[in-house]
């Protein structure tokens, strides 16, 4: 008997089960109503989501490719396949094996496709550094991420990670995955074939993870509640065996379909592959290898055990696919077979414990949720530059942005990543872009991950667009073509209508401004009610890019190369400072509107960029953001193997000299270049109407100059400054 | 002269030493499952780098009972070359093939970045091709890279030339702040006494190519193969 305890403390509501009612006509078993909590929750069903989820284009300049689980697009004989997910719930619970298992999920989702991963990147948000217990999920969730990134052999070659007092209660933990498969080998996660065999591989099955998607995730942390017991462990060991006996599996043709076991496990993959192939699965779950005595049927179909994948396997060729997974030493059983009826049928001792038509457990229920602005925000976005003092020491300014915890270096934490395994990474990780080489071609990857959360609270259209259109110029600054997004929505609890509006609102930015820039958004994921006691987080839509560098000849670095080249700054620098690092780090103000944006420019300075690129007239490249121009100056001159000076003595100051310093105006680049090769570079930049101003030049003195007309404004010693910036984020942890 | 790339469940560095032998070196390579028992066919045996059989005990400790390995010990006993990279180097160690021990990073953290390495031996079949003192720039990837022997053991590596590469600094110069994982005495790879065993930390193999930003790894590889046409 069904009690509406029973459906509630499985996070169905009462509607919710009134419609379970109308689609079986009766009352469902234990097993049935776990099964539709899952498929119908917010993690798996998208039901509050979905409908703007439709606004994001899904065509670009490359072709693209939209499945079940990861999308792409086609390069050449190629599919370049990527996917962000988020682990945030598990990680404030459970930091390590929340953040390892959220690595795992996203890597399955990749090599279901029949794509090897090539690439891992994150994108991370803790409290601020100062609370220990901030301190602890950073760790534990960077320790999750190496032990089992490294172990499995991808390498994780960018990300971000900031820090604000919003994540406090809730930390973001945003993962994404490359890979790289023969286009003509994707596989689709789905069944097909009356009387075909469903086979289930990997690790066996346990009580871990049960709840992890409908209760863990679809939820706001509230005061005292122990959910340990919904965290998933992971094991990086069977992971990297599951690797290559799928993808050997794969090579053979026998495999129809396939999908791996993520959230809510067995019940998702069984139901979507029949779903989405539009036939029946029988299951006896008497053989479902399992590592624990006495498991309930509906404790099967809910466990979220790690490294567990469903295949759908040609009839009579069952053999061939099992022998290959026990050669890496993995399970794989038949525990079923593709039906003509449309139904997943489960038997547990014989006996029927469910029988749902499989679109209707993944036809979640859509909802039309309220939503309405802040009221704080109008108030939010008045800032009086007049009522903030300028610095008297710029020294001291740019010495303390980029010891900041959201500016310093984030070496402590990717040298614990491996990032040159596979040895296809050209462009190390550090700063904007990666750069991977694909083997056996001329072309290169380059992938980022971006996204400026305080623009987005202050103003969410326009933060996301800038999200975009940042990602999009940190791939150019490195010679490459935006081809594609993926995203991670994080956003609290969407039924109140506060934080619904910054949903809808951010979503609609990122449809514009892939629209804008011709590229579509190939696969995503939302995680909502990210909020705690502690509040709700910024809105933080993630967004992963990856881009195209036609020729190897066109990879360009972001650091100085040589003395007496020009430095030139592409672009215009406006008096905004609201929502900056300075503002926020200088005088503790989180507040006014986020920068202004002109997608005309941006897409200027693109073509502007990866011209002078094509055409050899660019030395270095790297765009302006956070901490503004004075930390891409810095930047630039620190981070190749030796440390370049700058001695900057033609900027332009008809604005504030903090504005021009540090603002966050977007679409502007530094770039260097060889003398003889500026009046080529003035051309392009002009038929592009590109603002274009020499503003310096690299030396080899490692110092920082910056001049306003006589007055030395900045006069930094870079070997100083390097070492502080270097050292800044290990010496905030180990306290 | 014929490789062959053992793979271990959890290897991960695999692929990547027969890239650079196959497509970098243009020799013959092929890879050795680690249930094989036959290895006569191979002048050149590469244990890779990664995480063999999970290592969630002691890195290479378990796959010094691979099934493989008496094979291997045979190869290496009859002087077949033999190079252990990172976990391969581990495993050598477990085995008993070269002397020491590895302790984890001083920092109990896995480093990955490039390092610079002084050779400190150019007449061994991994190095002919290396100048004496010559500083290389190869990359390490490791939890547990701090070599250990003991002192008493310490002088006889010498005295036998075992000593092959020490992390130094660009110009060669030994210091405590480029000694990446507390390795002591700096020591980054070693052979055995009859020197066709070689145990490296850092990645030859992510150097060896232009693009990747240093080729100074390929010239481990070359040496290799060089030293056999010389043979």
């Amino acid at each position: 008997m069904i009690t509406k305890e029973i459906y509630r403390s499985l996070g169905l509501s009462d509607e919710e089960y009134q419609k379970i009612l109308e689609l079986l006509k009766r009352e469902p078993t234990l097993t049935e109503l776990a099964m539709f909590s899952v498929e119908w929750s917010e993690h798996c069903g998208y039901p509050r989501s979905r409908a703007y989820l439709s606004l994001f284009p899904k065509q670009g300049k490359y072709k693209a490719l939209i499945g079940e689980d990861a999308g792409g697009i086609i390069l050449d004989d190629l599919a370049i396949v990527f996917k962000m997910e988020s682990h945030n719930h598990p990680s404030q619970v459970e930091p390590k094996q929340g953040a390892a298992t959220g690595v795992g999920g996203i890597i399955r989702d990749i090599f279901t496709s029949g794509a090897r991963p090539i690439a891992l990147l994150n994108s991370l948000r803790f409290g601020k550094l100062e609370k220990p217990y901030n301190r602890y999920l950073f760790r534990g969730v960077v320790d999750g991420i190496q032990s089992y990134g490294n172990c499995v052999g991808i390498p994780t070659v960018g990300g971000e990670i900031y820090f604000d007092t919003s994540y406090t209660g809730n930390c973001l933990v945003n993962v994404m995955c490359v890979g790289i498969a023969p286009k003509d080998k994707l596989m689709r996660a789905q069944a097909k074939g009356e009387a075909n065999s469903i086979i289930y591989a990997g690790a066996s099955t346990g009580r871990d993870g049960i709840g992890g998607c409908s209760v863990l995730a679809s939820s706001e942390f509230k005061e005292g509640e122990e959910k340990r017991p919904t965290v998933q462990i992971g094991d990086p060991f069977t992971e990297k065996c599951l690797i290559e006996a799928t993808l050997e599996a794969i090579d053979t043709g026998a495999v129809v379909g396939i999908k791996d076991m993520g959230a809510a496990g067995l019940t998702c993959a069984s139901s979507e592959m029949a779903s989405s192939g539009g036939v029946g699965i029988e299951i006896d779950l008497d053989l479902v290898p399992r590592r624990e005595e006495g498991m309930s049927p509906w404790e099967l179909m809910m466990s979220e055990s790690q490294e567990r994948m469903l295949l759908c396997v040609k009839k009579q060729r069952e053999k061939e696919i099992i022998d290959i997974y026990s050669k890496w030493g993995l399970n794989a059983v038949v525990i079923g077979k593709v039906t003509g009826n449309k139904e997943l049928i489960l038997r547990d001792k014989g006996k029927i414990v469910a029988q749902i038509k499989a679109k209707d457990l993944t036809s979640a229920p859509l909802y039309d949720m309220p939503y309405k602005e802040p009221e704080y925000l109008e108030e939010l976005n008045k800032l009086d530059l007049n009522k903030i003092p300028k610095p008297q020491d710029y020294n001291e300014v740019i010495l303390k942005l980029l010891a900041s915890e959201n500016l310093s270096s984030r070496r402590w934490v990717y040298q614990q990543y491996d990032h040159m395994v596979q040895t296809n990474t050209v462009l190390l990780p550090g700063l904007g872009a990666s750069v991977l080489r694909i083997k056996g071609t001329n072309k290169a990857l380059a992938l980022t991950t971006d996204c400026n959360s305080i623009y987005c609270y202050l103003n969410p259209f326009r933060g996301a667009q800038i999200a975009v259109a940042e990602a999009c110029r940190n791939l150019v600054c490195v010679g490459a073509h935006p081809a594609g997004v993926t995203d991670c929505l994080n956003f609290g609890n969407p039924e109140k209508p506060d934080r619904f509006w910054y949903f809808k609102n951010c979503v609609e930015g990122i449809a514009s401004a892939c629209k804008f820039f011709n590229i579509p958004v190939v696969s995503g994921n939302v995680s909502f009610y990210n909020e705690s006691p502690q509040g709700v987080i910024k809105p933080t839509p993630t967004i992963g890019m990856v881009g195209i560098i036609s020729d190897l000849r066109f990879i360009t670095f972001p650091y100085f190369k040589d003395e007496g080249d020009l430095i030139i700054l592409l672009g215009k620098t406006y008096e905004e400072l609201g929502g900056s690092q300075y503002l926020k780090e200088i005088h503790n103000l989180i507040r006014g509107d986020a920068p202004s944006l002109d997608l005309s420019l941006e897409l200027a300075l693109k073509n502007t960029i990866l011209e002078g690129i094509k055409k050899s007239l660019i030395k270095s490249c790297l765009d302006c953001s956070e901490g503004g121009l004075a930390l891409s100056l810095f930047e630039a001159c620190v981070w190749g193997e030796s440390i370049k000076g700058a001695f900057i003595d033609n900027l332009e100051f008809n604005i504030r000299e903090d504005a021009v310093l540090f603002g966050e105006s977007t679409a502007r680049v530094v770039v260097s270049v060889s003398p003889e090769n500026l009046s080529s570079l003035e051309e392009i930049a002009r038929n592009y109407k590109v603002p274009l101003r020499v503003i310096g030049k690299v030396s080899d003195q490692a110092k920082l100059i910056i001049l306003k007309e006589k007055f030395c404004l900045v006069d930094l010693d870079l070997e100083k400054a390097y070492k502080l910036w270097r050292d800044s984020l290990e010496s905030l942890i180990m306290v | 002269m014929r490789f062959g790339v053992v793979v271990f469940p959890g290897s991960n560095c695999d692929q990547d030493c027969f890239y650079v032998i196959k497509e970098v070196l243009n020799e013959p390579v092929r890879y050795i499952w680690h249930k094989e028992k036959e290895l006569k066919d191979l002048d050149c045996i590469i244990l890779p780098g990664g995480f063999s059989y999970g290592d969630y005990l002691r890195a290479g400790s378990i796959a010094r009972f691979s099934p493989v390995m008496n094979a291997l010990v045979d190869f290496a006993r009859r002087g077949g070359l033999i190079i252990g990279i990172c976990n391969g180097f581990q495993i050598l160690l477990e085995v008993g093939l070269l002397p020491g021990a590895m302790l984890r990073n001083k920092s109990i953290h896995f480093i990955c970045k490039y390092v610079y390495l002084r050779v400190e031996n150019t007449q061994t079949p991994f190095t002919s091709l290396f100048r004496e003192g010559q500083v290389v720039r190869i990359p390490i990837a490791h939890n547990e890279g701090n070599y250990y022997i003991e002192d008493e053991k310490l002088p006889l590596l010498y005295n036998n030339k075992q000593v092959v590469f020490r992390y130094s600094d660009r110009e060669g110069r030994l210091k405590d702040e480029f000694n990446p994982n507390g390795a002591k005495d700096f020591i980054a790879g070693i052979v055995n006494k009859e020197a066709n065993v070689l145990g490296m930390m850092p990645h030859p193999e992510r150097s060896s190519e232009k693009i990747l930003g240093s080729e100074d790894g390929l010239l481990i590889f070359k040496s290799i193969v060089n030293w056999h046409k010389k043979r």
